[in-house]
């Protein structure tokens, strides 16, 4: 046992992984809000606390332990409560000791912290709108009019083990949320299907998100720099591959890539007005399916049996998707992507898509996996029935 | 008496045999056997699910199952372990002890005792059931929410769903039933001159255990009858868009759940006093103190539901509220504390198993509890929640208090069950397996959850990746060292030195005054009282 034992353990930490990432972090990750460097503090006196606390009473106990054994020939006392007067008063002692940590020791500077947690209002500079969903999470800036959506950009090789992992594993997405440092800014958060929570543990705020509702939370950043966090609520099958990314950059920084954003958005509307070709939808179809649809329906349209509804040969999907006047078929194709199913994981895309991508996903799913519709949806149809 | 009458008293006094005898048995210490060994099994079936958790989080990536898969083995473990592997060994422990220490002939309503235990069976086939039909192609598997079946995604989930909350509803219905039973038979069948406060202290913890179950239980019913119409009768309890409201399910839930955490320890809070004061051989220390810190905590529990959901949106007043009264359960636990050491103090204590196991469990319960405290800030919590800090936290509370308990509790009535002495030297290495073991497995979660690893994901970042291998070899080797008991259990039940009437020396209580094993039939004229 003795030989075996350490050996076993140096096995185990041969096939352990290793990775110039892994570290032994043994406390929160450093602070760069006002909210979080509070939370530290509170974190590391309450944890001193306990740990006093926990130090005292079990070396009393320890000390018992080794001296009043029956090895040692001890007789054992017989008394059974404190009789005494003085006995009554040490025995109070811990009543007292906690009563004094619970309410004044921690309780006064929790309590302060707990208010300025909450006022997400006061002195706001600007405003995000945080919308999750199914796995990934929305923009929007309603102030700049600027929307986007931000997913995980970690690809499914990474996770499967069949290529190598980047230094950011899980913890990188496609879109980073990007804020300028020293603004207060008020974080709403919604949700289109179930609960998520949104993250980002060197900003101390984490509030979850809920559907039909909007809660809040803040953060003013005082650093530039990358900040990563993730859903933290079980959302489903993609909850671990859900991330948070903030881009803390320098205001005028900020206001350069707003006006980028809204250069970007307005030729996208653009592309709506204009009539597109059906290789162009097919083509925009098929990346939003891949990065979207394909999680729940799968690579080739065949769908999970009994979880999520095959493309491929699917009645909806070869069925009309508008009627003559151009309006909506209720539960057909576009009305089902557009507005999806509620009370199940088929979300309304028409919140997170925009105008050309439903119509290439819609024409690419009719045209795909065997389906044979022929027809296209236009993106300017799919803007007319918003 | 008449023939006939003779035929039925003697029919009655010699039991079928067989299996027949066990599933009819109204006898209360076979039907302590049968929780106890339902118990035991269920502890393996959970436990196995998280090995097989821990094996995919051992290194980032994914290697051996689908994030799904993943998603119902955690929730489905926390189910098993909290409904079917605890509470039936606390309820197999008070089937066979609280009519022997209260000095009654059997437990009140023998029947219903009979009928609690026989759900058990058909609900734990009922939650695990699905993992076997999604072999056979039919459904998706089992519940994938996590044990706390949030709605919308419960709502959203597939038939593992409906079979988790069937199997719900017949666990709450055994759990109900039997604590009718067990407040019955204490309020009505103690030996004479066996007043409420000369209650041994386990029976005291059960009491109050069982009112709490019959106050929530009912609760989480309603909750989860709820989540069924909401999924199939077009109701929108949980649904915005209907005008529900997805947090009111976290609300009932918890108001269930808070309680649970009790329900599960109180049992064991109850026989830790009776271990200390045999292995000191000194009295307990402070039994009303002790009572009414039972009954505080009692009240405490069902009004503090809210700090298991404080990154929900509660109102600033609703954080402050459930942050402070939160707080306030460490007085009266400061209380068990203190008599528990007290009743140590100036003993002659020896370190059998149960006495290893009853310290075990106070020192690594005092983590949990400690950690419980800090948890309760509001606002520290708004970084705790929903990661691996709470993850080990609970840990600390329902393996090292609930589980670790049991085993004291285990060890100290085996002799008395079965009639023979368990192997110490085995119990010993159980022991100190247990408790390396358990701390490898859960003190780097607590450094997880600080660095920002949130739980229940099946795959992790890269930084989370030493102390994920660390605690999945804990966890590997806490799971081999729990076969070290099932072989003590298994070599006990089989034979062993006789254990006498009383194997403890320090040992208090009517139960120790009979024979091990005890006869069939005890107490059936009523134990003379002090
Ligand atoms: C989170 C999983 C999920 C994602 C992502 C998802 N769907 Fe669905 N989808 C579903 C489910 C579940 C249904 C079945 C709803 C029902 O019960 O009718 C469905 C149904 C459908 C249907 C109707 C199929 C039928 O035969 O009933 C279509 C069409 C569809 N989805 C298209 C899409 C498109 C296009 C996307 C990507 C933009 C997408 N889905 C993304 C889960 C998903
Ligand atoms: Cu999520």
């Amino acid at each position: 046992m003795s030989v075996k034992f350490p050996l076993l353990l140096a096995a185990l930490a041969a096939a352990a992984p290793h990775s110039a990432r892994a570290e032994w972090a043994w406390n929160f990750p450093a602070p760069v809000t006002p909210l979080a460097l509070d939370t530290l503090h509170v974190h590391n006196t309450f944890m001193a606390i306990a740990l006093a606390i926990f130090v005292v009473v079990f070396a009393i106990m320890l000390y018992s332990i080794f001296t009043h054994r029956k090895s040692r020939g001890m007789e054992p006392a017989t008394f059974t409560r404190p009789s005494t007067a003085a006995q009554v008063f040490w025995t109070t002692i811990p009543f007292l000791v906690f009563a004094f940590i619970d309410f004044i020791l921690m309780g006064i500077p929790a309590y302060h912290s707990v208010v300025v947690m909450e006022d997400t209002r006061s002195d706001a500079d600007m405003v995000v709108k945080v919308t999750g969903s199914q796995w990934k999470w929305q923009y929007e800036y309603p102030e700049e009019g600027i929307r986007f959506v931000s997913a995980l950009a970690t690809t499914p090789e990474q996770i499967a083990d069949r290529a190598a992992k980047g230094e950011h594993y899980l913890l990188e997405v496609d879109h980073p949320l990007v804020l300028p440092v020293g603004k207060k800014v008020r974080i709403l958060l919604t949700s289109t299907d179930v609960i998520h929570t949104w993250w980002v543990p060197q900003f101390g705020a984490k509030r979850d998100a809920i559907p039909g509702f909007i809660r809040e939370t803040w953060a003013r950043i005082e650093r530039p720099g990358t900040y990563r966090g993730q859903c933290a609520e079980l959302c489903g099958k993609g909850h671990g591959f859900m991330p948070v990314v903030v881009q803390a950059v320098a205001e005028p920084e900020y206001r350069l890539w707003v006006a980028r954003q809204k250069g970007e958005q307005a030729a996208q509307a653009a592309g709506a007005e204009r009539v597109w070709s059906r290789d162009e939808l097919m083509k925009q179809g098929e990346t939003v399916y891949g990065k979207v649809c394909a999680v729940c329906h799968q690579a080739q349209g065949q769908g999970i049996p009994g979880a999520f509804p095959a493309l491929a040969g699917s009645k909806v999907v070869n069925g009309p998707a508008l009627d003559r006047q151009g309006r909506l078929v209720k539960d057909g194709h576009l009305d089902r992507v557009m507005n999806g199913k509620p009370g199940t994981a088929m979300q309304a895309f028409k919140a997170t898509l925009s105008d050309s991508e439903i119509a290439g996903v819609v024409t690419y799913e009719r045209n795909s996996f065997g389906n044979k519709m022929g027809d296209a949806v236009q993106p300017a149809q799919v803007k007319a029935l918003r | 008496m008449t023939t006939g009458e003779l035929a039925l008293h003697q029919a009655h006094a010699v039991p079928p045999r067989g299996w027949l005898r066990w599933l009819t048995t109204t006898n209360h210490k076979d039907i302590g056997t049968m929780y106890l060994v339902f118990s035991l099994a269920m502890f393996f079936v959970g436990g196995l699910m998280i090995l097989l958790v821990r094996a995919e989080l051992f290194r980032p990536g994914l290697q051996l199952m689908e994030p799904e898969l993943f998603n119902q083995l955690i929730g489905v473990h926390a189910l098993v372990m909290i409904f079917m592997a605890l509470m039936p060994a606390a309820t197999g422990f008070a089937n066979w002890m609280i009519p022997l220490m209260i000095g009654a002939p059997d437990m009140a309503l023998p029947r219903l005792n009979n009928w609690s235990f026989w759900l058990l069976p058909p609900a734990a086939t009922l939650l695990l059931m699905p993992f076997v039909l999604a072999l056979f192609g039919v459904g998706t598997g089992a519940v994938g929410t996590g044990w706390t079946l949030y709605a919308p995604l419960s709502v959203q989930d597939g038939m593992g769903m409906d079979f988790a909350i069937f199997a719900i509803h017949l666990l709450g219905i055994s759990s109900v039933m039997g604590s009718i039973n067990i407040i019955v038979t204490i309020l009505n069948l103690r030996a004479p001159g066996m007043t409420l406060m000369k209650l041994p202290l386990f029976a005291w913890g059960w009491l109050l255990t069982a009112f709490m179950l019959v106050a929530v239980i009912p609760v989480l019913a309603g909750a989860v009858t709820m989540l069924l119409t909401d999924r199939h009768f077009g109701t929108h309890f949980f649904n915005a868009g209907g005008g529900g409201d997805p947090i009111l399910f976290q609300h009932l839930f918890w108001f269930f759940g808070h309680p649970e955490v009790y329900i599960v320890l109180f049992p064991v809070w109850g026989f830790t006093p009776h271990i200390l004061s045999a292995f000191a051989r000194k009295p307990v220390y402070g039994y009303r103190a002790q009572v009414y810190a039972f009954w505080v905590i009692g009240v405490l529990s069902v009004i503090v539901w809210g700090h298991h959901i404080m990154t929900s949106g509660l109102s600033t007043a609703g954080l402050l509220y459930f942050m402070y009264s939160t707080m306030a359960i460490s007085l009266p636990l400061s209380v068990l504390f203190f008599c528990w050491i007290a009743t140590l103090w100036r003993g002659a204590m020896t370190f059998e198993a149960p006495m290893l196991f009853a310290l075990g469990m106070i020192v690594l319960f005092g983590v949990g509890g400690l950690t419980g405290l800090v948890l309760a800030d509001a606002a520290a919590d708004a970084q705790y929640h929903h990661s691996y800090f709470v993850v080990a936290h609970f840990h600390y509370t329902l393996f090292a208090g609930g589980i670790m308990g049991i085993m004291a509790g285990a060890y100290f009535w085996l002799p008395k069950m079965t009639g023979h002495l368990y192997s110490e030297k085995l119990a010993q290495w159980h022991f100190w397996l247990t408790a390396v073991a358990f701390n490898l497995t859960f003190l780097p979660q607590f450094f997880l959850g600080l660095a920002g690893m949130p739980r229940r994901i099946p795959d992790y970042a890269l930084q989370f990746a030493d102390f994920n291998w660390v605690s999945s070899v804990g966890a590997f080797f806490l799971g081999a060292a729990q076969l070290l008991f099932l072989v003590n259990v298994v070599k006990c039940i089989r034979g062993g030195p006789p254990a006498g009437d009383k194997p403890w020396e320090g040992a208090q209580g009517l139960e120790w005054t009979l024979p091990s094993p005890p006869p069939r039939h005890t107490f059936q004229t009523r134990p003379v009282g002090e």
